[in-house]
């Protein structure tokens, strides 16, 4: 019988090693520890062996059978090691293939340079406001003491809707707005759309972007707007930005001035794209509110005075992407846009 | 405007060069746009004199001209022939470089050689507007005797710079040299030396020539008249003639170009007519009768009207004042006796005339922005001196001058602690003092102000911070140390919908869309192309009094045109797939033609083209509804917005209400803009977005019991819509149901014609319990009831 109980053992283990299949595996196990399996069946034999020999025999019996679960163990395993090598081996795919579908969007240069801008102003206390693109004469040029014979309220100029009404020229409106319908202390920025009348070529639009700062306050100098501005041009262009405060004239601010940066090309070493000036001309326009805007919001400009800044955002968006052509920036091209 | 430096510095003892110089100037307020170098790098031009004129015997049009150039006599074949033996003329040699590249070598014409290139003024780099007209077509003749073989360069005086000036509108009197001058000895701490204004010898008297001086007052602050006789009109002087060039300038005869040169010395326009050609010898200036005619000196017709000022002998017009002169009255050769006018008209009435007459002049463009009435004594009296001093005519005796309401001097009061307060800066009472007197504000310091004397030409001076600008602008904006806001601490934000609109942007974004922006105006003709019914509420748009072109003549009442424009423009690009949003306003009047501004509302615009379909768009526009956290939305078979698609648009409604359309873009459209694909797009007030956004998330606890999952397949008529379907199966899940999935939709083979086969899979939740089968059984059993009884819907075996 302990013949028997070997020749079972190394029989089985043949047909373990000799398996293709997971399930020959299963039938092995059947054909040999099944209730009807081999080993269990000279197991039932056991009775007839004389008393003596039978914890012998069952000592080895159990080490068949353990020995047989533990080679069909390992040969499972090593089925499934196979199984999933295969798998992987079959599963080879070509990572260089490309197959987007669809790209994800972008936002417009223009209004990324607006969103960027609000936010600095934002860290900087100021609160953004909204003014509408119609507006009245009244808010666009007579609030903000543009002389009655001014250029710009030429119809040369402005795109009117009747005598009263036009699209406004500027967003110094909004400080108007602003103004009238808030007290001191005021720090608001306004951004959006702004027309004048001219032709598209490539470095104009009848249509076009300006961003407006106000601030009024007590104490409020200009040597406060010099640093207001600094900062700003710092954070938008670099630390290495110089700004340059040239005297200019506008109505609504007294003094008022037009701040250069440094030339984007050369950093202020002079180059020919500065005509060696070192200076990129007219980032901004910027002054102290005019005591006559004060008085026509209400404000008592003895009290209270203010700062006040605009600038062309078409132009800072085309200097800070590169943007050769104003037209660029309305047409949309969906080349163009994907590029932000 | 155009500063020669060297003319500048006859007034004022600048010893810096024009670097420093226009920087300097730029940084007290006088822009400096560019410098504009004389020397244009001349080489080897010399004077020379013509010896002798000989035909080339080969070519007609040719000359061989002996000319002597100082050390030697050399022989050059020129193509011009204006002039004579004897006449000096700019000689270019061998050797010779000339402006734009342009050298000189040996050269045979035709069997006869060349040394060299007799000049024009265009060849040594003038521009053609300011060279004199009979100079234009031939070689520049020198006007009198100089050393021969002296270089040109010095003849011409080409060295130096010019300054090229951005003037603001508010300092007309900086459009002169003596203005800039001023400027200058204010930035440099100089003194401004003013020329000397007198003339020497006078004759006659001017009553022999003139009866009477009238004028309109309104219009006509002050006319000032001098006479001159024994006129001999010729060329100017050569250093004269080159003073007007070099400031842009054409020379025209001796005595119009002392009146451009005092101009542009001092600023006062001034004219000179012929008082021989007058009809009576006597000057009103009145307004023009409506559709009175005048010919200007260029030739032109012009008819007036009322508003026009004019100038007049009495009965003919001989002027448009303060405009151009008529040509009847113009100087010319045979002149010998004119009348100089030095005049101060309204700005604002040559300003309209200027316009009106669509003629702007050096003289308007002085006029319009304000003159110093002060000025015209003194300005047609450097015109009379300059006239003696270049023999031009002799002066008579006395002038007429009509001036009623004389400009005196004002006073302002300025406070110097209120310099300090707006500037931010400590400057000394004595700092604000100097910086005034350095611009000829005459200063005094009292116990509480100063007290500044307001000289009449500086029209821009007015209120006590218009002093503030001066002192800081002198000081120098940049020697003001840069000071942080203080104050109470403000909280910086956007509004509410500007967040709301980031959202969105991130949203769209992540869905294959690029944001646009297009113009606020189009052209009223879009309506059409979109197929808006004459009677829609779409067409009360907003138009503009004075548009650039029809296609930007009226404000949008609609984004889905601007949409279409830049789908089509892609399209036809050849982009492949285009994926569009913008958000912008759309204009909306209370009344037409307004009264008062309209509504300006936003609207979200979607549009695109590509390997997408209805269902892309519906799935982009309720993914964004479900992030803004907007409930209640509902799509509705829209089969009437003539734009769309009849059979794939839907109605947008939030809460019931519509908010918006959305759909494939109707054939005829699609094909009015150019387009040979499907388009699809939703037009969404964007207002009505924000207002029903919700941005507040509670959490809910989550699924705790097992699901139960349920197909169904029902025939339905093909015309029953899937939302009909899961509106019923939802109102009959009696809350257990979490989920409705459509799988299939067939119409074909197996199925009825007219029918379709609809497939959904359910999932039923209880959040109580653990739902038993027979519990879902009943809810299954009762909706499969009620398609039935409602839709017809048959279950399929």
């Amino acid at each position: 019988m302990k013949d028997e109980l070997i020749r079972i053992k190394e029989e089985a283990i043949s047909d373990i090693n000799g398996a293709n299949r997971l399930d020959d595996l299963e039938n092995v196990r059947i054909k040999y520890l099944g209730k009807k399996g081999k080993l269990t069946l000279i197991l039932r034999e056991m009775g007839k062996l004389p008393k003596e020999e039978r914890p012998v025999v069952g000592r080895l019996a159990n080490e068949v059978r353990q020995e047989i679960e533990k080679e069909l163990s390992e040969g499972k395993d090593r089925f499934k090691e196979r199984l999933k090598q295969e798998r992987i081996e079959k599963e080879k795919i070509d990572i260089s293939i490309n197959k987007r579908t669809r790209k994800l969007g972008h936002s417009h240069p223009l209004l990324k340079t607006i969103g960027e801008l609000e936010n600095l102003f934002i860290s900087m206390g100021f609160t953004v406001v909204e003014g509408p693109e119609i507006e009245t004469v009244e808010y666009n040029f007579d609030a903000l003491n543009t002389p009655e014979n001014h250029p710009s309220r030429d119809l040369s100029d402005t795109f009117y809707i009747t005598e009263d009404i036009l699209l406004r020229t500027h967003t110094s409106p909004v400080q108007i707005r602003a103004m009238k319908a808030m007290e001191p202390p005021l720090r608001i920025i306004s951004a959006g759309r702004t027309f004048r009348f001219d032709d598209v070529d490539d470095t104009h639009s009848p249509m076009f972007h300006q961003l407006e700062g106000l601030v009024v306050d007590e104490n409020i100098t200009m040597a406060n707007l010099i640093d207001t501005i600094n900062i700003f041009v710092k954070e938008l262009f670099g630390d290495d930005m110089k700004t340059r405060f040239r005297p200019h004239y506008f109505p609504f601010t007294e003094p008022s001035a037009e701040v250069d940066v440094s030339c984007f090309s050369c950093k202020g070493k002079g180059c020919s794209v500065c005509d060696g000036t070192g200076w990129s001309m007219e980032l901004l326009g910027c002054g102290m509110v005019h005591p006559k805007v004060l008085e026509v919001c209400g404000i008592d400009p003895e009290k209270y005075t203010g700062f006040a800044f605009g600038m062309g955002i078409d132009r800072i968006t085309m200097v800070k992407y590169g943007i050769d052509n104003i037209r660029l920036l309305f047409e949309n091209d969906n080349r163009f846009l994907e590029q932000f | 405007m155009l500063l020669p430096v060297k003319w500048l510095k006859e007034y004022v003892n600048i010893d810096v060069d024009t670097k420093k110089l226009a920087d300097e100037l730029t940084l007290s307020g006088s822009h400096v746009e560019s410098i504009i170098s004389l020397d244009r790098g001349i080489e080897r031009v010399v004077v020379g004199r013509i010896e002798k004129i000989e035909k080339h015997e080969n070519a007609d049009k040719l000359l061989v001209v002996m000319v002597d150039v100082g050390d030697e006599t050399i022989q050059v074949v020129t193509g011009a022939d204006n002039f004579k033996v004897g006449d000096y003329v700019p000689v270019a040699l061998v050797g010779a470089k000339l402006p734009k590249d342009l050298y000189i070598e040996r050269t045979d014409f035709r069997g006869v050689e060349s040394n060299g290139m007799l000049c024009s003024l265009a060849e040594l780099g003038y521009e053609d507007s300011v060279i004199p007209k009979n100079q234009r077509d031939g070689i520049f003749i020198l006007d009198k005797d100089y050393p021969l073989g002296t270089p040109i360069d010095e003849v011409l005086g080409l060295n130096g710079e010019i300054i090229e000036l951005e003037i603001t509108p508010n300092r007309p009197d900086c459009l002169s040299i003596i203005g800039m001058a001023r400027e200058a000895a204010a930035t440099f701490d100089k003194k401004l030396e003013l020329p000397e204004v007198a003339v020497k010898d006078e004759v006659d008297d001017i009553k022999d020539y003139v009866e009477a001086v009238e004028v309109d007052e309104e219009l006509c602050n002050r006319y000032y008249t001098r006479v001159i006789k024994d006129i001999k009109i010729k060329e100017s002087p050569l250093w004269l003639q080159l003073r007007l060039m070099e400031a842009g300038m054409r020379p025209i005869n001796n005595i119009v170009d002392i009146t451009n040169y005092v101009m542009l010395e001092l600023g006062q326009p001034l004219h000179a007519f012929d008082l021989d050609k007058l009809n009576n010898k006597r000057i009103l200036v009145r307004r023009a009768k409506d559709g009175e005619k005048i010919t200007t000196i260029d030739g032109q017709e012009r008819a007036l009207n009322n508003s026009n000022l004019l100038i007049t002998d009495g009965e003919s017009p001989i002027g448009i004042a303060g405009v151009m002169g008529g040509m009847d009255s113009e100087v010319t050769e045979e002149t010998t006796t004119v009348l100089l006018e030095s005049a101060n008209f309204n700005g604002k009435s040559i300003r309209s005339t200027s316009k009106q007459l669509n003629l702007r002049t050096e003289a308007s463009i002085r006029f319009e922005k304000g003159l110093d009435p002060n000025l015209c004594k003194i300005a047609a009296e450097r015109a009379c001196q300059l006239i003696e001093e270049i023999n031009a005519g002799r002066v008579v005796k006395g002038c007429i001058d009509i001036y009623k309401n004389i400009k005196e001097e004002k006073t302002i009061k300025l406070r110097p602690e209120r310099v300090n307060k707006l500037l931010g800066t400590k400057l000394s009472v004595e700092d604000m003092v100097d910086y005034l007197e350095r611009l000829d504000l005459k200063t005094k310091v009292t116990e509480r102000y100063l007290e500044v004397k307001i000289p009449t030409y500086r029209l821009d001076l007015n209120i006590e911070v218009d002093l503030i600008e001066e002192i800081g602008r002198i000081h120098g904006f940049h020697n003001i140390a840069a000071q942080p806001l203080v104050g109470v601490l403000t909280r910086g934000e956007k509004p509410y919908s500007s967040i709301i609109a980031d959202k969105v942007g991130a949203i769209l974004q992540g869905f294959g869309l690029n944001e646009v922006i297009t113009y606020s105006f189009i052209s009223p003709k879009s309506y059409d192309k979109i197929k808006i019914e004459a009677d829609s509420h779409l067409r009360n748009y907003i138009k503009l009094m004075n548009p650039l072109g029809e296609d930007y003549s009226v404000m949008r009442t609609t984004l889905i045109s601007n949409m279409l424009d830049l789908l089509s423009r892609n399209y036809n690009y050849g982009v492949k797939e285009c994926y569009l949003y913008e958000i912008g306003n759309v204009f909306i009047p209370k009344e037409l033609p307004l009264e008062q501004l309209p509504r300006e509302e936003k609207v979200l615009v979607l549009g695109m083209y590509g390997q997408i379909d209805f269902y892309y768009l519906k799935e982009v526009v309720t993914a964004l509804f479900e992030k803004l956290g907007i409930k209640d939305f509902e799509y509705v078979k829209e089969e009437s917005n003539p734009t769309f698609h009849p059979n794939r648009t839907a109605n947008i409604l939030i809460k019931g209400n519509s908010i918006g359309v959305l759909g494939e873009i109707h054939m005829d459209v699609v094909e009015n803009y150019d387009i040979d694909t499907r388009v699809y797009i939703a037009q969404l007030n964007f207002d009505a977005l924000v207002e029903e956004t919700n941005l507040d998330r509670k959490y809910k606890p989550l699924p705790k019991y097992p699901a139960i999952l349920r197909d169904i397949a029902v025939v339905v008529d093909s015309d029953v819509m899937v939302g009909e379907l899961e509106k019923v199966i939802l109102e009959n899940g009696e809350g257990l149901i979490e989920n409705i999935e459509l799988f299939d939709v067939y119409e074909g083979k197996q199925i009825e014609s007219g029918k379709k086969s609809v497939a959904f899979s359910l999932t039923y939740r209880s959040s109580e319990k653990t739902l038993k089968d027979e519990e879902v059984n009943k809810v299954h059993e009762r909706i499969i009831e009620e398609l039935e009884r409602r839709l017809d819907a048959k279950l399929r075996s």
